[in-house]
C-alpha cells in the first residue's frame, strides 16, 4: 500500500473584507462599463482643427505639434514633474553604488563601450524626426537614457562617480529652457508659450534638444536612486548614515 | 467594436489595479497596482479615440497618453525609492513591515 505523502495544501481564507472590496470592485466595473458604452458616438474629436493649423505649428507630425506647441504648457509642467521627482530622490539618500568594482565581466564591458556610440546616434536622431515622423524630446530622452543606465550598471567609474553639480545643471537644463521660451513669447510681442510660425521650427528643435538631454540625465537619476557622494555643500559622506532613522 | 474590446480591456486592467491596490499589504504590489491602473487608462484613452474612417489619428489623446507615461514613470521611482528607504527602517520600527512581511511569506 502507498502512503498517503501527498502534501496538504493549505487554504488561506480570504478575509470578509476583501470579498467587500471585491463586491464594490465588480458594481463599480458595471458601473464604468455602461458608462463607456453610452459614450456617443462619433466622437467629438480635435483633429481636424490641428490638421487645419498644422502648418503654422512649424513640424510636420500632428502629435509633436499638440505636444511642444498647441499644449506646450501641460509639457512644461510634465517636464517639472520630472525635476520634481529627481528633487525628491535625491532629497532621500545616496546612490547605492558598491564602492569597489565586483567582478566585471569583460564581454559586458566592451559591448557597452561599442553601444554607447550607438545609443547617442539613436537618440539624437529620434530627437529630429519628431518633427516629421513619431519622435520628439520624449523618445529620445528615453533611448538617451538607456544608454546611461547601461553604463551606470556595467562599472563604469567616471559615470558612477560624476560630480554633483554638472548632474543639476543637466537636470534644470529642460526646464529653464522651457521657461525661458515661453517667456520669450512674451517679449516677441504675443502671449505666454506662442510661437511665432515663422520661428516655430527652429525654436521647437532647440526645446526637444534641451529636454531630452534633461529627460535622460533624469530618467538615468532615477536608476541610480540617490544624490552623488560628493554632493555640494555636505558633509563627507560616512558609510552606514542611510541605514535607516531612528 | 474591436476598438470597444480594447477599451473595456483598458478599463478592466484598471479595476484589476485599482483591487490589488486596495487589497494588497506589501508596497510593490501596490506600486505594480498603480502602473497597471495607469497602463489600462492609457488604452483605453488610445481605443476610444481611435476612428476607423478617419485618415490620420487624433492627436489630443495620444499627446495625454504620452504626458501620462512620463508622470507614471516618475511617481513609480520616487514610490520605489520611499519603498526601499520605508523597509531599511524597519529593523527601527518592527510595526512598520509587518502585514506587508505576513503577505511576502504568504506568496
Amino acid at each position: 500500500m502507498k502512503t498517503d505523502s501527498r502534501m496538504q495544501v493549505q487554504k488561506t481564507k480570504m478575509a470578509p473584507l476583501i470579498w467587500v472590496v471585491l463586491l464594490l470592485s465588480t458594481c463599480l466595473t458595471g458601473l464604468l462599463i455602461w458608462t463607456v458604452l453610452k459614450i456617443p458616438r462619433p466622437l467629438p474629436s480635435l483633429a481636424p482643427e490641428v490638421a487645419n493649423r498644422l502648418a503654422a505649428s512649424g513640424v510636420d507630425n500632428s502629435v509633436t505639434a499638440v505636444l511642444l506647441n498647441f499644449r506646450g504648457y501641460d509639457t512644461m509642467l510634465e517636464v517639472m514633474v520630472f525635476l520634481l521627482g529627481a528633487i525628491t530622490i535625491w532629497s532621500i539618500g545616496h546612490a547605492p553604488f558598491p564602492p569597489k568594482i565586483q567582478d566585471t565581466s569583460p564581454i559586458q564591458t566592451a559591448a557597452v563601450r561599442l553601444l554607447a556610440p550607438f545609443v547617442c546616434i539613436i537618440g539624437g536622431y529620434l530627437v529630429w524626426q519628431g518633427s516629421s515622423h513619431t519622435g520628439g524630446a520624449f523618445q529620445g530622452g528615453a533611448v538617451l537614457s538607456a544608454g546611461l543606465v547601461l553604463l551606470l550598471i556595467s562599472d563604469f567609474l567616471g559615470v558612477q562617480r560624476v560630480k554633483s553639480l554638472p548632474l543639476r545643471l543637466g537636470f534644470t537644463l529642460g526646464p529653464l529652457v522651457f521657461v525661458g521660451m515661453a517667456l520669450w513669447g512674451i517679449i516677441a510681442g504675443g502671449s505666454f508659450l506662442s510661437f511665432a510660425p515663422h520661428q516655430a521650427g527652429a525654436l521647437l528643435l532647440l526645446l526637444e534638444a534641451a529636454c531630452a538631454v534633461s529627460i535622460g540625465l533624469t530618467l538615468a537619476a532615477f536608476f541610480a536612486g540617490g544624490r552623488p557622494l560628493d554632493d555640494l555643500r555636505e558633509e563627507p559622506y560616512s558609510p552606514g548614515q542611510d541605514e535607516g532613522e531612528g | 467594436m474591436t476598438n470597444l474590446l480594447y477599451s473595456l480591456t483598458g478599463l478592466i486592467l484598471f479595476i484589476f489595479g485599482f483591487f490589488a491596490l486596495i487589497v494588497c499589504a506589501h508596497p510593490l504590489r501596490k506600486i505594480l497596482g498603480c502602473n497597471i491602473m495607469a497602463s489600462g487608462i492609457f488604452l483605453f484613452l488610445v481605443a476610444t479615440s481611435y476612428r476607423a474612417d478617419a485618415a490620420a489619428i487624433d492627436p489630443v489623446p495620444q499627446a495625454m497618453v504620452l504626458t501620462g507615461i512620463v508622470v507614471s514613470v516618475s511617481f513609480t521611482a520616487v514610490a520605489l525609492i520611499l519603498a526601499i528607504h520605508v523597509r531599511k527602517s524597519v529593523p527601527k520600527n518592527p510595526q512598520l513591515g509587518e502585514r506587508s512581511r505576513k503577505d511576502e511569506a504568504a506568496s
